[in-house]
């Protein structure tokens, strides 16, 4: 049982003693010639601006657990969508109803949160 | 007959808050309509419930059960609610603070418990549990300008999803060694299986989550600060609703040691956490001076009581929970109702002290309440007298009188503090003087709460037949 992961085993090490071996060859062996250029934040070539521990508004989690909810429908009509012609023949007008059931819930929501302002920005 | 005629309660619970949503969109006036609405619509799904009591059914492919003992739970529940509501309509005026998600968020929580006590498989009690608890978290910090209820919302959260981990870790274990998640093929295959050492830690790794929800002694932390610092009326709710669903799953999950069949092998364990919940809840909620944490600690004691009966594991100790639930949900939601009324704005008059002279001020309150202590301390002829009788028996059936004996003493320990509360009232001349508001709604739903207490009371042995029926 367990032998059948040696070779696994053995790609994780290579994968390690590689990994660390380039990032301490290069240290040691390369050339270092810092400047302030070179020493500050990557930023698409422009100068950094501010500190990166930022506060970020609440609205952008609203935003993402919106799309969540989005996410997780698209998730389900698109099996659904793909097999409803076999689940048709197989049971018949109910399954188009059920899936309505679903979007009537979830638009509701959706409408709810539009009502309460969920998507005013200030 | 269709599928769907079996979970009409479900259906008008879920039906009920697509329209509350509706309502609380499109009317202003949504503070006076939602509460009847709410209230209408607990109503109907509770008594759909008893009129399909008889209906036993399986249905969607081994996922829900429908009838006997789910629709009696379905039944408590929505009419606790339906209590619950009675008593916030005043609560929320007092405070100030209405958000329509209140009633939603309630009609929710109530249809997350009556999934949990229909499942008939692991995914359905997480889903019921998850339902439950998200609105539970939310509902405890319903106030949100309060500093104590954002404290004990989050406090809730954080260590809900931890035992929410545990809970579904324990699933995944379950499911690990047997292949399945359905409780019927649990419970039909629990022998070929016991000896699983792997199956065995899932099943209590799921004990540990429910154990949590029951407020049972080492998962019980939450339980004071929660209840305090939400709203009186979330915690009435909570310490009945909650405990109840969670103690249900824990009847489905593990009906195969609670039947005479199997040996019992989680018996140390629930006896274990009974004896210190018993214990731990009556002696420190001696010392407590603030009534709600006190409740608290009564909440922990009730929640070893109830363990008693799974500790022996027969069918006298499974109606004898569902008795006792009943029970302790009329009880607590009474007493919570009173503490709601005398409750002054910013959380004013909560101490044990301000009860003093309460039966000079407010007669009616006082005598509502001395019940209510009387049954909670489980003195006859009250609903909790016989709630405790029924679980004694089943340990005392069970060869557990050790643990029965245990309760006696835990419970009259008990007697201290809840007596203590009829003293003040009616010996004691008040300290402080302020007026309490009249809540004729909140008042109503008391009374409601009371004559179920004294009705079980006086005729337990109707009711207990009913469910001992349908609990095989």
């Amino acid at each position: 049982m367990i032998e059948q992961y040696i070779p696994v085993f053995i790609v994780i090490i290579v994968a390690v003693i590689f990994a660390v071996a380039t990032v301490v060859m290069s240290k040691l062996m390369g050339p270092q010639r810092p400047n302030s250029e070179k020493e500050s934040t990557y930023e698409s070539g422009l100068k950094p601006i501010g500190t990166t521990n930022e506060r970020v508004s609440i609205k952008y989690y609203l935003v993402a657990m919106l799309f969540i909810v989005f996410d997780l429908e698209v998730i389900f009509v698109y099996p659904w969508a793909v097999q409803f012609k076999k689940l048709y023949s197989q049971i018949g007008i109910s399954i188009f109803f059920s899936m309505l059931v679903f979007l009537v819930v979830l638009e509701l929501g959706f409408l709810y949160v539009y009502k309460k302002g969920g998507f005013k920005w200030d | 007959m269709n599928e769907f005629y079996y979970i009409i309660p479900f259906i008008i619970l879920a039906a009920g808050i697509l329209i509350s949503l509706v309502i609380e969109m499109y009317f202003t006036s949504s503070e006076k309509i939602l509460p009847w609405f709410s209230i209408l619509t607990f109503l109907a799904s509770g008594f759909s419930a008893l009129f399909l009591v008889n209906n036993v059914k399986v249905v969607f492919e081994n996922m829900l059960m429908s009838g006997g003992n789910v629709n009696f739970f379905i039944f408590i529940f929505n009419l606790g609610a339906a209590l619950v509501t009675l008593l916030s309509i005043d609560y929320i005026k007092k405070y100030h603070t209405y958000y329509g998600e209140y009633y939603i968020l309630l009609m929710s929580s109530v249809l997350g418990m009556s999934l949990m006590a229909g499942a008939k498989d692991l995914i359905v009690i997480f889903m019921g549990l998850e339902i439950m608890s998200v609105c539970f978290y939310a509902l405890a910090g319903i106030n949100r300008n309060k500093l104590k209820a954002n404290e004990a919302s989050l406090k809730y959260f954080l260590l809900g999803s931890f035992a929410t981990g545990f809970l579904v870790y324990g699933m995944a274990l379950v499911y690990g060694s047997m292949q399945n998640t359905s409780l019927e093929y649990l419970f039909l295959n629990f022998t070929k299986f016991n000896t699983n050492i792997l199956f065995l830690a899932g099943l209590l790794f799921i004990l540990f989550g429910l154990s949590f929800k029951i407020a049972a002694f080492p998962f019980h932390m939450w339980v004071p600060d929660v209840y305090q610092g939400s709203a009186t009326t979330v915690s009435a709710l909570m310490s009945t609703g909650g405990k109840a669903a969670a103690f249900s799953a824990i009847i489905v999950s593990f009906a195969s040691v609670l039947t005479v069949v199997n040996t019992n092998v989680f018996a140390p364990y629930f006896g274990a956490i009974a004896v210190f919940s018993m214990l731990f809840g009556s002696i420190v909620a001696i010392a407590q001076t603030d009534i709600k944490r006190m409740m608290a600690y009564s909440s922990i004691a009730h929640a070893g009581y109830m363990t008693i009966g799974l500790a022996s594991g027969n069918s006298y100790g499974v109606s004898g929970i569902i008795f006792y639930l009943a029970a302790y949900t009329f009880m607590n939601i009474g007493a919570f109702g009173i503490i709601s009324i005398v409750e002054g704005k910013n959380d004013t008059n909560l101490t044990i002290k301000s009860y003093a002279g309460l039966a000079n001020k407010k007669p009616i309150l006082a005598g509502l309440l001395a019940i209510i202590m009387f049954s909670l301390a489980g003195l006859p002829p009250f609903a909790g007298f016989f709630g405790k009788y029924y679980i004694f028996i089943a340990a005392v059936k069970a060869k557990l009188t050790w643990l029965a004996i245990v309760g006696v003493i835990s419970s009259a320990i008990s007697v201290y503090f809840y007596i203590r509360i009829i003293v003040l009232m009616y010996f004691k001349e008040s300290e402080e003087d302020f007026v309490i508001e009249n809540s004729n709604t909140g008042l109503l739903s008391v009374i409601i709460a009371v004559l179920f207490v004294i009705l079980l009371g006086i005729a337990p042995n109707s009711v207990i037949n009913l469910i001992s029926y349908f609990a095989k």
